[in-house]
């Protein structure tokens, strides 16, 4: 099938003006996806769902039995199956939010099942006035919302392997989700318990079994960072920090505490294991950067994207997921010659700080080989940087903060797969 | 226009029942000392929050070899949890061995780890001279400390750890680069 004569491409391998559909007049004759099947023939009012009445109301409303496929993967370890790991499915979803139930979890000792009658917070170190909080108290203070991202410092990690590794998107950069979290402006309970001068950090810790806990700096604290209570709308999940998690927009995962009980104000940091021994990036001079809190700029492809088969040449749109914790993505730019070429993606409204960003742009398949690919800038000017240059930076061993551009190889079969390009 | 003024103000003041209006709404209750003490378990490279006790490695061996080797196999090499000791690869190595004896800059970190997160399956279940013990231990594993160096609220935080200078404060830096 050849290309519509009025569609105009505006970078190799047959990438499509963004705003083609807007333009008036044009039609999209895509013959392969006319008369496909017999389907457009069975009359609707003689399926069964038509037919019979339906299952009752629900107290709590699952997804449909057809999309059982889409869950999170989970990988925990051989001697504490509550110690590990679980991604986002990001290749099945679309749009921005993240279901609740399907956020990224990293636990160090288990979810804890905390009741709340018995969950206080305790802010003390170099303050005048130390205080604790019930949560009966913390829900009556002023709230306010973040849509934003919350992004493993291990995200993507696969990528310093040396083999480009095969396996769904989500279930290797899918340590990132977005959620609209809702909860008290830290700033606020601070300058109750009255903040001393020579306080420059917050120890934060979770009242989980490993009692996780990490430095933050304080000026981060008094900016942006909330005390969450609500997730999407609901009361945040147990994998997810219930009943309080402390959010810091942009930044590392490990330091958005979960099932947050305690924030020592201090003019140190703690040095704690999570911030020496892991979520430090060793360079290849034996140094290792440490306090590395910014995630920065990526971007990804999550349709099309490795695991999915194009049955047909012709027409598909490509849509990915972009994000950056030092503000708002301004750009995302498509190739899809492996780099040759680029195009410009339409983002999707409303763009965010420190949120996922989600992009489209329409594409003509020729039934070739090609090499799809996206790059993020965002608002500080900042470009995700090709894989070799990441590497040249940094060297193989940081095992943290892999945010190189991600490569999707389509065969001329219409298979894809990772690969570096 | 003046006398409106004037009167607006008393006017609210005798007509709604005055409250003091709170700039926060100031719902904390105070913390007690025994909250501080009992719930504050950090501990700082310079020993802030180090409790009073001791222990060596000796101690620490038996300490070990009944609530950790299960995990992090025989002194300290590793198993279904990270190897802790017995570095074979230096940091500038493919791959490296990032562990405490090469990796570690504090060996508070150690003692303030073990007592909130270990063991794994019964965190908590140390008492502080074990915890002394068994910090000692694996300082010694690594190579750090002599076999009969008593560990505690002094000389712990007063051991260097090789890696002591091996960091980069990227915050202060704030650098972009990528
Ligand atoms: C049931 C298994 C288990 C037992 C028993 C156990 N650990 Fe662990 N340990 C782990 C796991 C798993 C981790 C990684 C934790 C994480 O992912 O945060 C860990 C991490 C550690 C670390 C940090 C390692 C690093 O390089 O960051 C230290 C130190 C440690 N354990 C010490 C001990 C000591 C000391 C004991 C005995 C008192 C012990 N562990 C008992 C499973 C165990």
């Amino acid at each position: 099938m050849t290309q519509p004569t009025e569609l105009q491409t505006i970078a190799g391998g047959g990438l499509l003006d963004r705003r083609v559909f807007l333009k008036k007049g044009i039609t999209f004759s895509v013959a392969a996806l006319a008369s496909e099947s017999l389907l457009a023939e069975t009359d609707p009012a003689q399926l069964p769902w038509m037919k019979t009445p339906g299952e009752p109301l629900s107290n709590y409303g699952q997804p449909s039995a057809h999309e059982r496929k889409t869950i999170r993967w989970t990988m925990g370890n051989s001697m504490a199956d509550g110690n590990g790991v679980s991604w986002t499915p990001l290749h099945d979803l679309e749009g921005t939010i993240t279901p609740n139930g399907l956020h990224f979890e990293r636990h160090h000792n288990g979810v804890p099942q905390i009741d709340p009658a018995q969950h206080q917070l305790l802010i003390h170190g170099a303050v005048k006035k130390p205080l604790v909080f019930t949560m009966e108290a913390l829900l009556r203070y002023p709230m306010s919302s973040k849509l934003c991202f919350i992004e493993c410092g291990g995200n993507s990690n696969a990528g310093w392997r040396d083999v480009p590794i095969q396996t769904a998107a989500g279930y290797v950069h899918g340590m990132s989700s977005c959620s609209e979290w809702t909860g008290i402006p830290l700033k606020i309970l601070l300058n109750e318990a009255r903040v001393k001068g020579r306080a420059k950090w917050l120890i934060a810790e979770g009242a989980d079994a490993s009692a996780m806990n990490v430095s933050i700096p304080l000026e981060k604290a008094m900016d942006d960072c909330i005390l969450a209570v609500y997730q999407n709308g609901e009361r945040i999940r147990p994998e997810n920090g219930y009943p309080l998690r402390l959010v810091a927009p942009g930044w590392e995962g490990v330091l958005n505490v979960k099932w947050l009980h305690r924030l020592h104000l201090s003019n140190k940091p703690a040095m704690s294991r999570n911030e020496t021994s892991k979520y430090t990036e060793l360079l290849p001079s034996g140094k290792a950067r440490q306090f590395t809190f910014v995630m920065d700029a990526k971007s990804l492809i999550t349709h099309p994207s490795y695991g999915q088969q194009l049955n047909k040449t012709g027409y598909y749109q490509i849509s990915g997921l972009a994000w950056s914790g030092r503000g708002k993505i301004v750009k995302v730019e498509v190739s899809a010659d492996g780099g040759k070429t680029w195009a410009v993606a339409e983002l999707q409204d409303p763009v965010l700080s420190k949120c996922f960003t989600r992009f489209r742009i329409p594409w003509h398949w020729n039934g070739q080989t090609a090499i799809l690919k996206s790059r993020a800038t965002d608002e500080t000017g900042y470009v995700q940087p090709e894989r070799d240059a990441l590497i040249a930076a940094r060297g193989k061993h940081g095992y943290f903060h892999y945010n190189a551009i991600v490569s999707w190889q389509i065969s001329n079969h219409g298979e894809i797969t990772h690969v570096y390009a | 226009m003046s006398m409106l003024k004037h009167f607006l103000p008393t006017l609210l003041f005798f007509s709604i029942p005055v409250v003091a209006i709170e700039v926060s709404p100031n719902l904390g209750k105070a913390a007690s000392d025994q909250q501080l003490s009992q719930w504050n378990k950090d501990i700082f490279p310079d020993g802030q929050g180090l409790p009073k006790g001791k222990g060596t490695a000796s101690y620490g061996k038996k300490i070990y070899n009944k609530h950790c080797l299960s995990c992090h196999g025989f002194e300290g090499t590793g198993s279904s949890a990270d190897e802790l000791a017995g570095a074979s690869h230096s940091l500038t190595d493919n791959p490296p061995d990032k562990i405490i004896g090469t990796y570690w800059p504090y060996a508070t970190t150690i003692f303030d780890f073990t007592r909130r997160s270990m063991p794994l399956n019964a965190p908590g279940i140390l008492n502080t001279n074990e915890l002394y013990a068994v910090t000692a231990y694996l300082l010694y594993l690594n190579g750090i400390i002599e076999e009969n160096a008593i560990m505690n609220e002094k000389t712990l935080p007063a051991v260097v750890m090789p890696n002591r200078h091996g960091f980069i404060n990227i915050y202060q830096q704030q650098d972009k680069n990528p």
